[in-house]
């Protein structure tokens, strides 16, 4: 489904992304992991089009996206979360939702029809599927840091992708947050077939969702594979996981 | 329950509208009619800057194009006055696209610097073409239809097309239209990864602006039956600027009390001391630094904090 072949990006000499490489298929949840600074979130700036690749391609459901702006992989059917959380501050939670909803279905022209008489169904129903129904008229700049994580994927998903991108999408939570949150993807991934892409510094998510898993070092591309192949690589346990490990006890 | 209250309320300021020209003397409805024809061209940029996050720096320009679109068209070119009120504001619309669309690359301050220079370049060209704008003495005596030519009548006339003007503004910003512009001007980003236009949207948004810049200019034409210069000055965009600011600028009224405030304050302080602007100072500065969402911004959040209302809108 989605296909990056060798891209890079440098910002001003440093190379943040080094010819990486990376492969989804439809259906499937991968994962991108990688020392702080490997370039995991400048390769989903790469991919979304926030940023435009230096050099190397991106394919998407067989149509090159190389260098699209955002506004347009969105529409293609790729829609993403931030690691920074990223939402509309002023609002509340479901005007946060209806607002995607109303772009997915390309409304944002109409300009007489009251918003508040528009798409709440459907706008309801996302905030059900995530668990954020009861919080819907609260201003979301009040909200706790892991509900608005949570937004930031109700957000996307208003978007109807087909690929789903969440940038460390627990970062931050409580450890009742982040189960709850790894309940929700793998409910996407079941119950509404979406592909996944993610990063994730919690290796213990990584490999209890991961169908496969892509390993950044320093901008490349180490190794992707599933989820054994990649525990048993030496250069990965090298690279990263006895590092980490050892960090993270 | 809460847009019943709403009714009930607009349904009184329209009565008291109504019948100020019988209980004031003429000056007084001459003064009315123009705080709403300025709080409407403040509400415009309000449209473009509160609600848009666009840095629209010479929205004056706009106002003046409208005005003078319809006052060359009645007292230059012979036309229909009723037909130069509706060019007008397309005139100031057309305006408002062509510069728009040469400074919507730029962002935030550079996109406001750039069009404050092609406003003054629209001013200096006004200014100094004598023969068809009169240069800086403006025209007057614009002849206007006789039905709006008396005080009242023209009073009327500002106050309906004024209120439906409001009326508009107010649907579109509460639209989907409306909301996604908002959410630009909270968050450009997240806008467009949620497949939004960023540019697309905030042109239409200045032309829209623009728009109704030129509504008030030709309100004005029709109050004053003059336009000059100085409506398309820039000391003019910075003013109706410090109304929204005054008033509150995330709030749809407030630029329209801002204006009343400053409209009032020149009009009486001035009678005393010609160092109004002194008291606008001061005003301006207690406003910034214990009101900073404005007036009306503050009176939102304490009527919020009672629960009062359901919805911010």
């Amino acid at each position: 489904m989605l296909e990056v072949r060798d891209v890079s990006k440098s910002f001003s000499g440093f190379k943040a992304v080094n010819r990486a490489s990376l492969e989804v298929n439809k259906g499937e949840i991968v994962a991108v992991i990688g020392p702080n600074g490997a370039g995991k979130t400048t390769l989903f700036n790469l991919v979304t089009g926030i940023l435009k690749p230096d050099e190397g391609r991106v394919i998407f459901k067989g149509d090159e996206i190389t260098g699209l702006p955002v506004h347009k992989t969105c529409k293609k059917g790729i829609t993403r979360s931030f690691q920074v959380v990223n939402i509309f501050s002023r609002m509340t939670v479901f005007e946060n939702v209806r607002i995607s909803v109303l772009s997915q279905q390309g409304r944002t022209g109409t300009w007489f029809t009251p918003s508040r008489d528009l798409v709440n169904d459907e706008t309801a129903e996302i905030l059900e599927r995530v668990g954020l129904i009861g919080k819907k008229s609260s201003v979301c700049g009040a909200l706790s840091h892991g509900d608005q994580k949570v937004l930031e994927i109700a957000i996307a998903l208003a978007g109807k992708p087909e690929l789903l991108i969440l940038d460390e999408p627990t970062a931050g939570m409580s450890p009742e947050e982040t189960s709850r949150c790894i309940d929700l993807i793998k409910h996407l991934s079941e119950k509404l077939g979406l592909t996944i892409l993610f990063c994730e510094h919690d290796m213990e998510i990584v490999f209890g969702i991961a169908n496969r898993i892509m390993v950044m070092v320093r901008g490349a591309t180490l190794i992707q594979g599933s989820r054994d192949e990649v525990r048993s690589n030496q250069a990965v346990q090298d690279a990263y996981l006895g590092e980490n490990e050892a960090c993270s006890t | 329950m809460g847009g019943k209250r709403s009714i009930i309320i607009l349904l009184g300021v329209a009565i008291l509208f109504a019948f100020l020209p019988f209980g004031l003397p003429r000056f007084y409805t001459y003064l009315t009619a123009l705080i709403v024809v300025t709080g409407l061209l403040s509400t415009s940029l309000n449209f473009a800057l509160g609600f848009g996050g666009i840095f629209q720096f010479h929205h004056a320009v706009f106002y003046g194009a409208g005005a003078y679109g319809a006052a060359v068209m009645i007292a230059k070119l012979n036309y229909n006055p009723w037909l130069a009120f509706i060019a007008g504001p397309l005139v100031a619309a057309a305006l408002s696209l062509i510069i728009g669309i040469i400074c919507i690359r730029l962002s935030k301050l550079y996109f406001g610097m750039l069009q404050i220079s092609l406003g003054s370049l629209v001013w200096v060209i006004v200014y100094r073409w004598y023969s068809f704008t009169g240069g800086d003495d403006g025209i007057h005596g614009i002849s206007v239809p006789s039905i709006i030519s008396s005080s009242k009548g023209a009073y009327y006339f500002t106050m309906v097309t004024a209120g439906l003007a409001m009326f508009f503004m107010y649907r579109i910003l509460h639209s989907p239209f409306g909301s996604t512009l908002q959410g630009i001007r909270d968050n450009v980003l997240r806008s467009q990864a949620i497949g939004v236009s960023v540019r697309r949207h905030q042109l239409a948004a200045i032309v829209i602006a623009g728009f109704f810049a030129g509504v008030a200019g030709v309100l004005f034409v029709v109050v004053d039956n003059s336009v000059f210069p100085d409506m398309m000055f820039w000391t003019l965009s910075l003013e109706i600027t410090i109304m929204a600011l005054l008033g509150g600028w995330f709030t749809f009224l407030g630029p329209m009390l801002g204006a009343a405030m400053v409209v009032l304050l020149r009009t009486f302080v001035s009678a005393y001391t010609e160092y109004w602007t002194l008291a606008l100072g001061i005003l301006l500065m207690l406003v910034i630094l214990f009101l900073p969402e404005g007036v009306l911004g503050k009176v939102f959040e304490i009527w919020n904090r009672r629960g009062l209302t359901e919805d911010r809108g």
